[in-house]
């Protein structure tokens, strides 16, 4: 596969936002906002991070991909379909009668590696599988997406603990850090700042990111750990990210549009596309007359 | 000098158990940890989680001989079983092993999500179970794992009697592919069983027939029903004894048997009596339309009386002379043949 341009990814994410609202209104459910906040992150993961494909999903060298903040299941969805793993037109079940998209990961989707949702348990998961790694000297890594309203949960940093004292090099973390969760601003229902410092303090490696820069996030997670250092990477997000009237309200956690909202979305991401396209026929004509 | 702990055994009992030739065992911890470390010299995928529970799980000789292979995670359920699920998700087989009453409650959303849901194959060891603690407390007392783990699907409960059911439930969790639960106490067991006896999880083991009443018992209180149905053949009266060591999947033709061919049943555990293996087994009675006098002897819904296992155990009823006494009174004999040597309670 040769590697597509930012710009190509860029265009991507505006489509995957796209058939995240298409199919969280098809199923009247879903959680908008946090789906939308962490989709760029998952657009570099799987078109570029992370080594597994349709073909590998057995592969027992495969790169792990623990979706901690299982609510945020339909863009995870979304980009699995996009890749290959299972049939687009599946999404059309979601969370319809005896579907396996349940709206939280299950393993009985192909590329989905736990069943995760309530949260605070991906964690854990991780460490585990990345342990595992290093008792066996695999060469697979392991990566988690954690939301920062779930950094409540204690179980986080019985897993922080555990991660930097097993010295998981092979292990990152990423917080998507929204900064919403369901009653309101996460620093008002319980701050978790300052959060670089409490990974620091419980021995991780942390890197700090726009979460929605393709080129950032790319740059980011390529890099090398530090060797014996787990690493934490704050990516910092908009909840309902791409979307006027989505963006930074907390309504839309698991709010579905209606009529008018989605004809609204629809026309934003029309012309995101738009401008993207129109950058690209840019440097394309540039290329040429170069 | 501390006094002696208190016996689990009257005297009387213990002629009993001299009379039945039963054979003094280890504890139940004891034959996991010689079985556990006799698999994973073969099978490279076993591993072991702790939660600073190394030396109450007699798992520090495992730990010597595969240091690579043992995982402590200190004083953190949660992050046992999530790491176990992580672990197993991988291709290893962890045994987490902890307190059943921490391990259980702590930790259920992990076992329920992590292990169960997401169906791999983690071996959850619940130690030093029931009321092992003795006067340690209601903390320490694990009278509801069988009862949460009842409700959550996909998991397989078993409860050994003895030395001989422990190692061979070890070696069949070892082979699951499904999530496991196994639940020892403390005490030294005495044995009940030939090495060759025929051990299935989902399979109970009729001990001794009697078509007067049955116990159908579960775990280290098994030997009680054995000895009171002992008891009763003095007086006439022929109990069968049934070791339920899985609780899940329960043995349904097991049980409809003892209810067709036995004039009442008791069931016995060192558990709750809510939600436990009695209302089990009363379930499946009533679902069968089989309606026989029958008596759940567990601890009550009351905070447990102090006093070691032995003293605990006496106090609710969980001993040789007591059960004897419940199944004449439930079979509407006369206790009065008894009651110079059965105890007040």
């Amino acid at each position: 596969m040769t590697r597509m341009t930012d710009l190509e990814l860029e265009l991507k994410s505006v489509r995957y936002r796209r058939a995240i609202l298409k199919y969280i209104r098809h199923a009247n459910a879903g959680h908008t906002g946090g789906s939308l906040s962490c989709v760029d992150i998952l657009n570099v993961l799987y078109n570029r991070i992370l080594r597994i494909s349709p073909d590998t999903v057995s592969d027992p060298n495969r790169d792990r991909y623990v979706q901690s903040k299982g609510h945020s299941v339909e863009a995870l969805y979304v980009v699995l379909a996009d890749r290959g793993f299972f049939p687009e037109s599946e999404l059309e079940t979601l969370c319809r009668y005896k579907s396996r998209l349940i709206g939280h990961p299950t393993r009985k989707v192909p590329g989905i590696e736990m069943n995760t949702g309530a949260l605070g348990h991906g964690l854990s998961i991780s460490v585990g599988m990345a342990l595992a790694g290093k008792m066996d000297k695999a060469s697979y890594r392991v990566f988690t997406l954690l939301g920062d309203g779930e950094l409540a949960e204690g179980s986080n940093w019985e897993a922080a603990m555990a991660a930097s004292h097993y010295k998981l090099d092979n292990l990152i973390a990423i917080v998507d850090k929204n900064r919403l969760q369901i009653t309101g601003p996460t620093s008002v229902v319980m701050n978790i700042d300052p959060l670089a410092n409490k990974f620091n303090a419980f021995g991780w490696k942390v890197r700090e990111v726009d979460g929605h820069s393709i080129t950032d996030l790319t740059r980011v997670l390529s890099m090398p750990p530090e060797p014996g250092v787990p690493t934490v990477v704050i990516a910092h997000t908009v909840k309902g990210k791409g979307l006027s009237f989505m963006e930074g309200d907390p309504k839309w956690h698991h709010g579905v549009p209606n009529d008018e909202q989605y004809q609204q979305a629809m026309q934003e991401l029309e012309h995101q596309e738009r401008e993207i396209l129109a950058k690209m026929a840019m440097l394309e004509k540039n290329r040429l007359n170069a | 000098m501390s006094a002696p702990a208190p016996s689990v055994f009257s005297e009387l009992a213990q002629q009993y158990i001299h009379r039945l030739g039963l054979a003094p065992g280890v504890p139940n911890l004891d034959a996991y940890s010689r079985t556990l470390i006799d698999l994973a010299s073969k099978d490279p995928r076993i591993v072991v989680v702790t939660s600073d529970s190394r030396g109450s799980g007699k798992l520090t000789p495992f730990g010597e001989k595969f240091p690579d292979r043992h995982i402590e995670v200190g004083i953190a359920e949660q992050n046992l079983v999530g790491i176990a699920a992580g672990l197993a998700a991988v291709g290893k087989k962890p045994f987490a092993t902890s307190p059943s009453s921490f391990l259980t409650a702590r930790a259920v959303e992990q076992i329920k999500n992590d292990v169960c849901y997401s169906d791999v194959p983690v071996v959850l060891v619940g130690i030093s179970a029931g009321v092992s603690y003795g006067a340690l407390g209601s903390t320490h007392h694990s009278l509801h794992d069988i009862a949460l783990l009842r409700a959550i699907s996909n998991i397989t409960i078993i409860v050994p009697a003895d030395n001989v059911e422990t190692e061979k439930a070890v070696r069949a969790a070892a082979q699951a592919e499904h999530p496991v639960f196994l639940r020892f106490g403390k005490a030294p067991m005495y044995t009940l069983h030939s090495e060759n006896v025929d051990f299935k999880p989902g399979r109970a083991i009729r001990i001794r027939d009697g078509n007067d009443i049955a116990f159908i018992a579960t775990g280290e209180v098994v030997v009680h029903c054995l000895l009171a149905a002992a008891y009763l053949e003095e007086y006439g009266v022929k109990a069968r004894v049934v070791s339920m060591h899985t609780i899940k999947p329960l043995d349904i033709d097991e049980i409809l048997a003892a209810g067709k061919s036995c004039r009442a049943v008791i069931t016995v555990e060192e558990h709750s009596v809510h939600g436990g293996l009695g209302e089990a087994v009363a379930a499946v009675l009533l679902q069968a339309g089989i309606c026989v006098p029958y008596y759940i002897v567990g601890i009550p819904d009351e905070e447990t009386v102090t006093g070691s296992q032995a003293d605990i155990f006496r106090h609710y009823g969980l001993t040789m002379e007591s059960l004897a006494e419940k199944a004449l009174l439930l079979l509407g004999e006369s206790v009065g043949i008894l009651s110079h040597q059965v105890g007040s309670k």
